[in-house]
């Protein structure tokens, strides 16, 4: 198993990463090795089993409907690189 | 000023309760065994030794009503410093993971684990050093600079709970939260000679721990010796609302003294001696085992037959947890931000510049595997084979009561033994990952001490909620031996 340089930038971008030219190449080849390694798993015949998400049974964590206190705004907002108006404020989205 | 390098917490608890020295006495032989060492060891990413000695004071005036007779009662922890991994959110600290992404991040709350033993009166003294997000096996991935092992400052203290682990040891701090997510409170305890629980999933809340692995993580902590590693677990513990995934089982009961293990089977895995070990590892870990077996435990062997495929099922499932869980850092709500016009660009070169090297590896890794094409073959798979480890240990179960094992194949290895090789760092926690995958307690604490004198661990695992069984079997074992007790030679 082999990532071309391509399938690493496309991971990248799918990830949100800027990766330098130097990090593309140590990845590609750092990550061939890595899933060259948990190959390993494709040994198994697992056809009949069911896939584990959570080790404990899973139950219901609704919780009654009444208001309760949260983190006020300021509090909220105590750590944004950019506000405005009791808000997050962004880059635009849209062109 | 008294010597607290070798008292347990219980006995500071009680010295403060009779008056025999106060809170601020306590947590200043503390701070100035920091001021002496933080410098060679590096174990902390933030201190406030101000306002804790400003909290021991506070303490000891209870102290002094309670004695006086002029309140009813005092916390059960009063006035105890301890230290928090940097990875759980307490309110007043900076919370880093250790990354540059969060460097100036300031959580508006407490984890609950935190805000429990807070309830009780602990004076939370600093942040401890980590690999970034709880990625790393060494504390070498920390954004700010490694943490060195006090039995030998040219080694790794483990991680990715390294300083933690590298605090206790060194005696700047009493006892630390850490958390373990494929191995990161035992190997850690293991490489340092501490003592540290990986408590069952769900036993402790992970509301304000800063999510790796989602499905794996788990919040415990590091002392001296399995009684005091129990009394503190079991004020973290418990069903919280705020996590939907915590137990509502009763907490367990505290421990009992006693020093007879007659009825506890125990079961040495054959999958977890194998060759490549350090042999000095395997041999103080079977001694250790056969001291139980005279103390009238039964010893028995056990097979956990899918053992080689815990590193390749978690290397995918964390990752994968990882990638989607790390998402959150895009530069909008906390964090770094690099000021771009477009948004796009501006998330791109945030997480570009404000993750390192490991980070990154693992988010390009669990992008992959859950990406459109391989979501089945990797993902997918590695959920059907975490379903066959899980087996492993209930079938394992039906015979005996705790598994021995080794915690790491070696001992602390040297600073920059493995940071060009990923897979060769990976191949370390061997020992560490099933528990995790399993779901299952692991109980971490010295053994002996190999032919350079670093630390060599054991760990006990146990069937889901078993704590208590692990916790007995170790405080049996250090009530004959003195592993745990000692101080390394270089910071003494």
């Amino acid at each position: 198993m082999s990532l071309s340089r391509k399938e690493v930038e496309h991971i990248a971008l799918l990830a949100r990463l800027e990766l330098s030219d130097e990090e593309i190449i140590r990845y590609a080849d750092q990550l061939s090795a890595i899933l060259e390694h948990v190959a390993a798993l494709q040994e198994l015949e697992t056809e009949h089993i069911p896939p584990t998400s959570s080790v404990l049974p899973l139950r219901s964590g609704l919780r009654s409907d009444e208001p309760r206190p949260g983190l006020d705004t300021s509090r909220a907002l105590q750590n944004a690189p950019d506000s405005e108006k009791d808000q997050f404020r962004v880059p635009p989205v849209l062109d | 000023m008294a010597d607290f390098k070798e008292c347990s917490l219980q006995a500071m608890l009680k010295g403060m309760r009779d008056g025999d020295f106060s809170s601020r006495e306590l947590t200043s032989f503390f701070l100035d065994r920091i001021d002496a060492l933080e410098g060679r060891i590096h174990a902390f990413l933030s201190l406030k030794p101000e306002s804790a000695l400003q909290q021991a004071d506070r303490a000891d005036a209870l102290y002094v009503e309670w004695r006086a007779k002029k309140r009813a009662s005092i916390p059960s922890l009063l006035g105890l410093p301890i230290a928090v991994k940097d990875v759980l959110c307490v309110d007043g600290f900076p919370c880093t993971c250790g990354s540059r992404i969060l460097e100036n991040f300031h959580p508006p709350f407490n984890a609950t684990s935190v805000q429990r033993l807070l309830d009780e009166g602990v004076i939370i003294v600093g942040k401890t050093n980590m690999d970034e997000f709880a990625m790393g096996s060494s504390t070498e991935n920390s954004a700010f600079g490694p943490t060195h092992n006090p039995w030998n400052v040219e080694h790794v203290p483990g991680g990715s709970s390294g300083g933690s682990a590298a605090a206790v040891a060194a005696r700047m701090i009493p006892a630390a939260l850490a958390t373990d997510t494929g191995g990161s409170v035992r190997q850690p305890a293991s490489f340092c000679g501490v003592t540290g629980i990986k408590p069952t999933y769900g036993r402790v809340s992970r509301y304000g721990l800063i999510a790796y692995g989602s499905s794996l993580d788990t919040a415990g902590v590091m002392a001296h010796s399995a009684q005091d590693v129990e009394m503190l677990l079991r004020v973290m513990a418990g069903f919280d609302p705020r996590d939907a995934t915590t137990s509502d089982l009763p907490v367990f009961s505290p421990l009992e003294d006693q020093n007879d293990l007659h009825g506890l089977r125990i079961g040495l895995p054959m999958e977890y001696f194998i060759e490549g070990i350090q042999p000095e590892v395997d041999v103080a870990v079977k001694e250790a085992v056969r001291q139980l077996e005279q103390h009238g435990a039964q010893v028995l062997q056990v097979s956990l037959p899918h053992t080689r495929y815990a590193l390749p099922v978690y290397y995918l499932i964390a990752p994968a947890e990882a990638s989607a869980n790390l998402a959150r850092f895009d530069g909008v709500r906390y964090g770094l931000r690099v000021e771009e016009e477009d948004l796009i660009p501006m998330y791109l070169r945030t997480r570009g510049r404000g993750f390192g090297a490991e980070v990154k590896r693992r988010i390009m890794l669990g992008t992959y595997a859950l990406s459109a094409g391989y979501y089945d073959a990797y993902y997918g798979q590695a959920q059907k084979v975490r379903t066959l480890i899980k087996q492993d240990f209930e079938k394992a179960f039906e015979f005996v009561d705790v598994i021995a094992a080794p915690i790491a194949p070696t001992t602390a290895f040297k600073l920059g033994q493995h940071t060009d090789d990923p897979l060769a760092m990976y191949l370390e926690d061997v020992f560490t990952l099933p528990a995790n995958l399993a779901g299952v307690p692991g109980l971490a604490f010295p053994v002996g001490f190999d032919g350079n004198g670093l630390p060599i661990g054991m760990q006990l695992m146990g069937p889901q909620f078993s704590e208590q069984n692990l916790f007995r079997a170790a405080s049996v074992y250090q009530s004959f031996t003195d592993f745990h007790q000692r101080v390394p030679l270089d910071v003494q």
